[in-house]
């Protein structure tokens, strides 16, 4: 349950912000982190940024993810 | 040992168990929140959620955990109005949207729950919505760790220390289980690599007899951790005991509402009874969960408990060890 997911910040409004998670993009909270801007990369664990990523890092997990869906998307080609 | 059920999840999912050594046994800890929910908080929270004009909100993991007599999905189908949501700021929405009822987020979670559920607090009061209540059932880590150092029961080498608890608290607070109690601490990521990096320094460390604490997750964990996180959480939450499935009580390994807060206090607004909660007969989720006893121990693994229908809890929830086992094998 302690799932939190890396996404970049796109646009902060107040205390929201939306987030890019890989293209699919949420509103989420910013009430629990402070020093964040536009372009940064944050973990995201229910609707709120917890944390701030070092963003080299994040692309990095950004791009296993990516490989991952690549993979899926070509077993489930198999299976059709 | 790993404390974090997610990492339960993403080491059985990896095959890096397969892999090791013989000589490296990874065990799995008191990490799944809703694994250890003691069985009269679940009771606690189904009659809560029967009550008239209640909408009940919780994570997803939480509805299938079988209660004494039951389970919130059960209570649902029983025509109860029970929803998942995904955030407490969800729950605080419906609230909002629904002023003749009484909303309740039943609330579980660590460290890296608890602080955005003080938030949703705080912004419930900022907004002034006042049928919104919380069950406070969220358990610290800390606490819990100290036991399971310092057991007779359990003999644990080193700790996998939990990632995204680790952003919110920072690395200081496991100095004193690395100093004290001589166990090593490294805290991790989730990624095969990290888990394996992190792996690595846990036995350099254990060979060389020493015990210190290690961030093997720098990108998002530091010394320090989330300040504003434990800020929020402070003004809503101070530590309050809690019980812990197959542990009991703990002191101090809970939280519960500042007197400012009290209204929102679900258990303070409704003060049900709960008649003596039974745990599952045959289930030996609390020793599971102390690594006391691993999934294959227990005579209903696989058999009588299967995650199509679970007996305890570490078998519901995805993150649960038995429910890890079964989906992954494990050894």
């Amino acid at each position: 349950m302690c799932l939190a997911v890396p996404a970049k910040i796109e646009n902060i409004d107040g205390t929201s912000a939306v987030v890019d998670f890989g293209g699919t993009k949420r509103k989420i909270s910013l009430g629990v982190l402070t020093g964040v801007k536009e372009g940064d990369h944050v973990l995201v664990h229910a609707g709120y940024a917890i944390g701030k990523v070092g963003a080299r890092e994040a692309e990095d997990t950004m791009k296993v993810l990516d490989e991952l869906r690549d993979v899926i998307r070509e077993e489930t080609g198999k299976n059709k | 040992m790993e404390v974090c059920g997610t990492h339960t999840m993403a080491i059985a999912r990896s095959g890096i168990k397969k892999v090791l050594p013989k000589e490296i046994e990874l065990i799995s800890g008191p990490g799944c929140p809703v694994c250890v929910t003691s069985q009269e908080d679940i009771d606690r929270a189904i009659i809560i959620a029967e009550l008239d004009g209640v909408i009940m909100t919780t994570f997803g993991d939480m509805m299938r955990v079988p209660g004494t007599t039951g389970s919130l999905e059960e209570a649902r189908t029983d025509g109860a109005d029970v929803r998942i949501v995904y955030s407490c700021l969800d729950a605080l929405e419906i609230a909002e949207d629904n002023p003749e009822k009484k909303v309740v987020f039943m609330g579980v979670g660590f460290e890296t729950t608890s602080p955005t559920v003080a938030s949703a607090v705080i912004e419930a009061k900022k907004r002034g919505i006042n049928n919104f209540y919380v069950i406070a059932n969220f358990k610290l880590v800390f606490p819990a760790l100290d036991i399971i150092a310092g057991s007779s029961k359990v003999k644990v080498d080193g700790f996998i220390c939990p990632g995204h608890v680790s952003v919110i608290t920072g690395s200081l607070p496991y100095r004193r289980i690395a100093e004290d109690f001589g166990k090593p601490c490294v805290i991790m990521g989730f990624e095969d690599a990290d888990i394996i990096k992190g792996i690595k320094s846990l036995v350099e460390q254990i060979n060389s007899g020493q015990s210190r604490v290690e961030i093997e997750y720098k990108r998002a964990v530091n010394e320090k951790g989330n300040v504003k996180a434990n800020r929020v959480l402070n003004e809503v939450f101070e530590p309050g005991d809690a019980d812990w499935r197959g542990i009991g009580r703990i002191r101090k390994s809970g939280l519960k509402f500042r007197k400012e807060y009290a209204s929102f206090d679900a258990g303070k607004k409704f003060r049900v009874k709960v008649p003596k909660s039974r745990t599952p007969e045959g289930c030996v989720c609390g020793e599971v969960l102390q690594g006391i006893k691993s999934p294959s121990d227990c005579k209903l693994f696989g058999k009588k408990c299967t995650p199509m229908k679970p007996v305890g809890p570490c078998m519901v929830s995805s993150e649960g060890t038995c429910a890890a086992y079964y989906k992954y094998g494990g050894r």
